[in-house]
């Protein structure tokens, strides 16, 4: 059965930091258009990145002597949360930030971790994720690229697809097989970073249904990766894998992704001077569940600051989560149109578009409801 | 303390709470050892102040022993009786010997305020309490103006109709001497710690849904093989997971208050979110058990039939979240900042 989740308050010295994004935020980005803000999490913006790393806000848990902040998980917890809640665009640094810099520092080289860390902390090293391939989407383990051992490292052949910013970072970190065949399934299995910049590495961006080209394929043809490619063990790329699903699962991005578009709704019924009795329902269910949905995200993160391993709970918030931040658009769409005279403001209208149209990747990315779900079961005692 | 009062609540209930005894209270049949048991812990009196026989504890303690009632289908007004005590606490003052259940009352006293008419509906567990404790409202159903405490002995009984057989009634006091009365304007209100109380009922209800679920979808065989291991089952039951997940900690929320008066905004998401799960565990658990669990026979409907009713009381979703939004609508700022204040523990 899932473990209980215990409320638990954010510690004061974590807390504090929220004045302090919220002041950087009022002098940054207030004045960028909601439907750019929307796109938050997606929203690629290396200067951006690089006024936030100024601050000491990238690599905010990583140990100082890498560059990071030394912080806490809670103090990260509020930090992401207020620029995701504002619409910050986070997107370059982002998949670094949450997940390629733990992970290096936890199964990294002590030549990888001085080498890779203070980079990511200075928003000078931006990575992308390499796991889903043409034929590899849900069944991860059936990865076909391969590192073969070659001198002085490996030979990578292969491709990667729907990699988030694959076209604008630096690094990827890949999921490849290194012996065995994809029969093995999650044996063989190895992390390697892999420079985007070196020879055979073919970058092609993929537009998008809402006209951004956010992901892309990429193809790898003979492409030499020295020795100190490998992240962690040979071998161990599934486990590695898996602990870093847990941190991408359950973090405030999971409940915020149509934040912007919830706080233009709300700003137009107050102009519009208020609201029907169904609009005031919609806008009450929508906070009563994000606000169960954060303290259960804040429960998560005490799990993983106590060094816990919350798989399971983290993918009860994803799924939770997910569910509501596809909820926003679908009911806001509803209401607005619910009178076919209303004429709300353009803007609104834009960040409605642009959210909507991204929703249905919220229960994809990061693992899809329907492989959440059957985690879940399996952790009910049924598979 | 809420692990002392956690362990208490349960190992009384795991003895004296089986199916059967539920079954039996829903005939009629008063758990008298029950009660017993519960008043020999302190349980009713958790929220009094010690002066007056109580434990001087506040909600937050409590939280775990109304889910627990929950979780077993408790055929008792324990969950009330430990609301009604808190309100008169709230109030200043202490109440006599006897079973209290909780009420929301409609109605007026006369012109020197002695005597009351007043009603109450759908209060259960009325037949065997001694005192009905509420409060009435003001213009707005969660203000409190006056903590009533009406004799079930002077009032007019009627059976009400009854969802899941906790002796519902509906009761009417005409030109009556109130037991107790005591301004309380400002102070909490029966409609909201009704409303919490009911909230940690349906994370216990939905916890035991799932308990059941679970082990049917191992037990029953279907095309050569347990039905749980589908994957429309699985993932069907995975959501019942996440609701049960949901509405405990959303119970929690509603409870994360150090004295008498839990906060009016967490209360209201807790009962909006754990009345929307209670409906949707309720049809899962059901679609899985499959027709055995609309049987008599099955212990499913003692809880299914529980959370329907805790679902409609002190409000549905459909009221709460209209609280919600009109307060969001009427505050300053963004809807970001009323999500924050309301889902942080107090430190």
């Amino acid at each position: 059965m899932l473990a209980a989740l215990a409320l638990t308050a954010i510690p004061p010295e974590d807390e504090a930091l929220r004045g302090d994004v919220r002041a950087f935020l009022d002098a940054t980005i207030a004045a960028l258009p909601p439907e750019v803000r929307a796109r938050s999490w997606m929203g690629f913006d290396a200067d951006f990145s690089r006024r936030l790393a100024a601050n000491g806000w990238i690599g905010l848990t990583l140990p100082a002597e890498y560059g990071g902040g030394g912080r806490s998980p809670f103090a990260r917890f509020v930090l992401v949360e207020e620029l995701l809640a504002r619409g910050a665009p986070v997107s370059a640094h982002w998949i670094a930030d949450r997940q390629s810099g733990p992970l290096i520092l936890k199964y990294g080289s002590e030549a990888q971790r001085r080498f890779y860390l203070p980079r990511i902390c200075k928003a000078e090293a931006f990575f992308c994720i390499g796991m889903s391939e043409p034929d590899t989407g849900s069944d991860l383990a059936s990865v076909r690229s391969r590192a073969t051992r070659v001198d002085g490292g490996w030979r990578l052949n292969g491709r990667k697809v729907w990699t988030t910013n694959a076209h604008r970072s630096h690094y990827m970190l890949a999921l490849v097989r290194t012996s065995g065949s994809p029969q093995d399934r999650n044996r063989g299995l190895s992390q390697m970073i892999v420079d985007l910049g070196a020879q055979g590495v073919t970058v092609r961006p993929i537009r998008d249904l809402t006209g951004d080209a956010h992901f892309s394929e990429i193809v790898l043809e003979d492409v030499f990766l020295p020795e100190e490619s490998l992240l962690g063990r040979e071998g161990s790329g599934w486990e590695q894998v898996l602990a870093e699903l847990a941190y991408e699962r359950s973090g405030p991005e999971r409940l915020l992704s149509a934040s912007v578009l919830l706080e233009e709704w709300l700003a137009h019924l107050r102009q519009r001077g208020g609201a029907t009795g169904e609009e005031a329902q919609a806008l009450g269910r929508i906070v009563a569940h994000l606000a169960v949905l954060r303290a259960l995200s804040i429960a998560v993160t005490a799990q993983l600051a106590h060094g816990e391993d919350p798989v399971l709970a983290a993918a009860v918030v994803k799924d939770l989560g997910t569910e509501v931040e596809q909820h926003v658009p679908e009911a806001i769409g509803r209401l607005l149109a619910a009178d076919p005279l209303a004429a709300p403001p353009a803007t609104l209208l834009r960040t409605l578009a642009y959210t909507t149209q991204i929703a249905p990747t919220y229960s994809l990315r990061g693992g899809t409801r329907e492989i959440l779900r059957g985690m879940i079961a399996r952790g009910l005692g049924l598979r | 303390m809420r692990e002392l009062l956690a362990d208490t609540v349960e190992r009384i209930l795991a003895d004296l709470c089986t199916p059967a005894i539920v079954r039996a209270a829903e005939e009629g049949a008063w758990p008298a050892a029950l009660w017993r048991r519960i008043e020999e812990a302190g349980l009713p009196v958790a929220l009094a102040p010690e002066r007056d026989g109580g434990a001087g504890l506040g909600w937050r303690d409590v939280s775990p022993v109304l889910v627990a009632a929950g979780r077993h289908a408790a055929p008792v007004p324990l969950g009330e009786a430990i609301a009604a005590h808190a309100l008169v606490a709230a109030a200043g003052s202490a109440l006599p010997e006897g079973v209290p259940t909780l009420a929301l009352f409609e109605g007026a006293p006369n012109r020197a305020r002695s005597r009351w008419s007043v009603r109450a509906r759908s209060v259960p567990y009325a037949r065997n309490a001694t005192w009905v404790v509420g409060t009435l409202a003001g213009d707005d159903p969660r203000q409190s103006t006056e903590l009533l405490v009406m004799k079930t002995a002077d009032a007019a009984v009627a059976p009400g109709p009854q969802l899941a057989g906790e002796g519902r009634c509906d009761l009417a006091w005409s030109e009556a001497e109130p037991a107790l009365r005591a301004p309380l304007a400002g102070g909490p209100s029966a409609l909201e710690v009704g409303a919490a109380l009911r909230s940690a009922q349906i994370a216990g209800g939905i916890a035991r849904l799932l308990a059941l679920a679970v082990q049917y979808a191992g037990e029953r065989k279907q095309f050569g093989k347990p039905i749980g291991k589908f994957q429309a089952i699985q993932q069907q039951l995975a959501v019942l997971g996440e609701l049960a997940a949901a509405a405990a900690m959303a119970a929690e929320l509603a409870h994360d208050a150090d004295g008498l008066a839990p906060d009016p905004v967490r209360v209201a998401c807790a009962k909006a979110r754990t009345s929307e799960a209670a409906a949707a565990a309720a049809a899962i658990a059901h679609a899985v058990h499959g027709a055995i669990g609309v049987t008599q026979e099955h212990a499913l409907q003692l809880y299914t039939r529980r959370l329907w009713g805790w679902r409609l009381d002190f409000g549905s979703e459909a009221y709460w979240t209209g609280v919600i939004g009109r307060g969001v609508l009427g505050a300053d700022g963004p809807a970001w900042q009323q999500i924050l204040d309301a889902s942080s523990a107090r430190a």
